[in-house]
């Protein structure tokens, strides 16, 4: 007998919603696996990271805050992937939207300038991430360069270059030769929801691009043809969608996205810049793009999700010396699971019993 | 002449990674498979390779960890992409991910141990040789391995019969699967060569070329690895030139750096990163006639019965 995958005669709508779950279930198995193997006590690690975040004001605080950038950069990762347009360097869009955003705020440190500030620089870090995307995009329309090697070579790059600024011409010179920039001026820095507490605007705007996303793809004709060119090319090109110039829209809108996330991160949160402002948002939010199924309203689910990994493990770090490498296993454990149930959405596993007369010809 | 040796020595040393890599990479892609998880398979690799050395004390027993541990990863790719039929790009990324994880939580532990690299050939009277000597017969084992290797699957593609069978299941997988010939079956040995290849190249890196290991010390050289396929329009000579001109680029901007050239550091290192995004883009320019590529690569095959 022989297991072999069949396709199936159409898309199984139940799998389509419950798969998720199932990758999340699995997930949770394998870990707990991992954790004994790790010699650590599996419910009470589990405990660690999915259930003692969620029990106090602040880490629940810290995960919407986490989710911010992640959501952001996997709605605009999505509309790349719905396009079958490969962006896989979003954590160098988000470094350069940081940096670009920085730029300013770098800029006006003491002077006297007004409230335009943090809006100035929102603007010039998404139009800084948007021209960064666009680089892999063009060179992937106009020459055929591959863009999932292209844009990952560009992280490497905006890395090196970010920090190369805060060693060099923006490093704060009371900064006991740290690699940072000045904190920001209050005008520079993005404003908390709550006095004293963690929530900030951007928890806002990333609900306001995922209601866009939403009205994008579900209502207009540019989101029509995204998933078109996607999921039916050759439908596509009948239909007189140009796919070259839905590379290039997408690209610039997810690169304008992360760039975002980078200035807010930046701003918000982390208050300067400095190397390491990110535990890799930009890969972490492929995951978080699949997970929620390409869809706005999966992603923010996922994306928070995904957040409370991020909670979760540096709570079982501090309470049960788990290392944080665990996090990063576990995310791409789960991608593995989910991508894996999502094949069952097209196909279905059938037990074969090989015939041998069949096989000799003879039946 | 000291420092012409010591650079074309350095370069080789720089090179043999991206090459062993980049071969195993060569051959899936030969069979259709696009497996963009090098980066996670060569991180693990250097991992296990690294603890592999460490316990037993001997070089070549970790570079069988590291080649065991590559070729288990690739195993978990070839479930994934060829059993279950999931998007090949999408399982490359999230067994990079997976690897990046997992050779943090495997090295953790060996972070600023120290072994002694793997040891270099020395023959009496050749290695003396001015210029050329060490640079032909004082390399480590590695480094000769490599060579070995492209040429052996420059045979095996070119002049074998297997060879001609894993082409054809790369070029057109109906027509190889109509003619009888396992298509699945094959592609997953071509996966498994690439995983132990991967799984080589980064153990490579903790045994020979630095004797330490360092989180993240692949620095994204299984990603060059995958330009250079592109690169070498997927052909073993053309990937040997390329592999070590890469080697030269890392090389030559690491002794700019040390030259004092008035350029910041952190500009010559993103040097080759740079130079590889310009040569995928001079080089998909100037192709004519349609791509190189293997016809089937990346595409999901699922037999019909």
């Amino acid at each position: 007998m022989q297991l072999v995958l069949e396709k199936r005669a159409e898309r199984s709508n139940t799998i389509a919603l419950v798969s998720p779950l199932i990758a999340i279930g699995l997930t949770i198995v394998t870990m707990a696996i991992l954790f004994a193997i790790l010699g650590k006590n599996p419910l009470l690690a589990l405990h660690a990271y999915f259930i003692a975040p969620l029990t106090d004001g602040y880490s629940l605080q810290e995960i919407a805050v986490k989710a911010t950038p992640l959501v952001m950069i996997a709605i605009g990762l999505s509309l790349c992937y719905l396009a079958n347009a490969w962006n896989i360097g979003a954590e160098g869009q988000f470094l350069i939207g940081a940096v670009a955003g920085s730029w300013i705020a770098v800029k006006t440190q003491g002077t006297d300038a007004g409230v335009w500030v943090l809006p100035a620089m929102f603007v010039l870090a998404a139009a800084a991430g948007a021209l960064y995307a666009l680089i892999p995009a063009i060179c992937k329309v106009k020459f055929g360069a591959s863009e999932i090697l292209t844009s990952l070579m560009l992280v490497y790059v905006a890395d090196l270059f970010l920090d190369y600024l805060v060693r060099g011409p923006w490093r704060d010179p009371q900064g006991f030769n740290f690699p940072t920039t000045a904190e920001f001026d209050p005008v520079a820095t993005v404003p908390l929801l709550i006095e004293g507490g963690r929530l900030h605007l951007g928890s806002i705007i990333v609900l306001l691009v995922v209601a866009a996303a939403a009205i994008l793809l579900g209502r207009t004709i540019k989101g029509f043809e995204i998933r078109v060119v996607g999921a039916a090319p050759r439908a596509a090109r009948f239909g007189g969608f140009n796919s070259d110039q839905l590379i290039i829209l997408t690209f610039a809108v997810s690169g304008a996205l992360a760039g975002l996330a980078g200035i807010i991160e930046v701003a918000g949160p982390v208050g300067h810049l400095q190397p390491g402002i990110s535990p890799g948002y930009g890969f972490t939010a492929i995951i978080v793009a699949f997970l929620g199924r390409l869809n706005p309203l999966g992603i923010l689910i996922a994306g928070l999700f995904l957040a409370l990994t991020f909670i979760g493990g540096e709570q079982a770090q501090i309470a049960m010396k788990i290392p944080l490498d665990v996090t990063k296993v576990f995310q791409g454990i789960l991608l593995f699971y989910v991508l894996a149930c999502d094949s069952l959405i097209l196909y279905r596993f059938k037990l074969v019993v090989p015939n041998r007369q069949v096989a000799r010809g003879t039946g | 002449m000291e420092l012409a040796e010591a650079i074309i020595l350095a370069v080789l040393a720089a090179s043999t990674p991206l090459l062993i890599a980049a071969t195993g990479e060569l051959v899936t892609e030969r069979s259709g498979v696009l497996n963009l998880g090098v980066e996670g398979m060569m991180i693990v690799g250097a991992a296990c390779g690294f603890a592999g050395a460490w316990l037993t004390g001997s070089i070549f027993i970790g570079a069988l960890f590291g080649i065991a541990a590559g070729t288990l990863m690739s195993l978990i790719f070839a479930l994934m992409a060829l059993g279950l039929a999931v998007n090949q790009v999408a399982t490359g990324l999230a067994l990079t991910i997976l690897g990046v994880g997992l050779s943090g939580l495997i090295g953790a532990g060996f972070v600023g141990e120290r072994i002694t690299p793997a040891v270099h050939l020395t023959i009496p009277g050749l290695t003396d040789i001015p210029l050329i000597g060490r640079v032909l017969f004082g390399e480590d084992a590695f480094v000769y391995f490599s060579i070995a290797l492209i040429i052996g699957v420059w045979w095996f593609l070119y002049r074998s019969r297997a060879g001609l069978i894993l082409r054809a299941c790369g070029d057109n997988h109906v027509s190889a699967h109509a003619l009888g010939y396992p298509v699945l079956r094959i592609r997953t040995f071509a996966v498994m060569f690439g995983g132990a290849c991967a799984g080589l190249a980064g153990a490579y890196l903790p045994l020979a070329y630095t004797p330490f290991f360092i989180p993240g010390m692949t620095a994204g050289r299984g990603w060059i690895a995958l330009a250079l396929v592109v690169f070498s329009s997927w052909r073993p000579g053309r990937l040997v030139v390329g592999a070590y001109l890469f080697g030269a680029v890392t090389i030559l901007q690491l002794h700019a750096q040390g030259w004092g050239v008035g350029i910041p550091s952190q500009f010559m290192s993103a040097l080759p990163y740079l130079a590889t995004v310009t040569v995928l883009v001079l080089l998909s320019r100037t192709r004519t006639g349609g791509s190189t590529a293997p016809a089937a690569l990346g595409t999901v095959f699922v037999p019909d019965r």
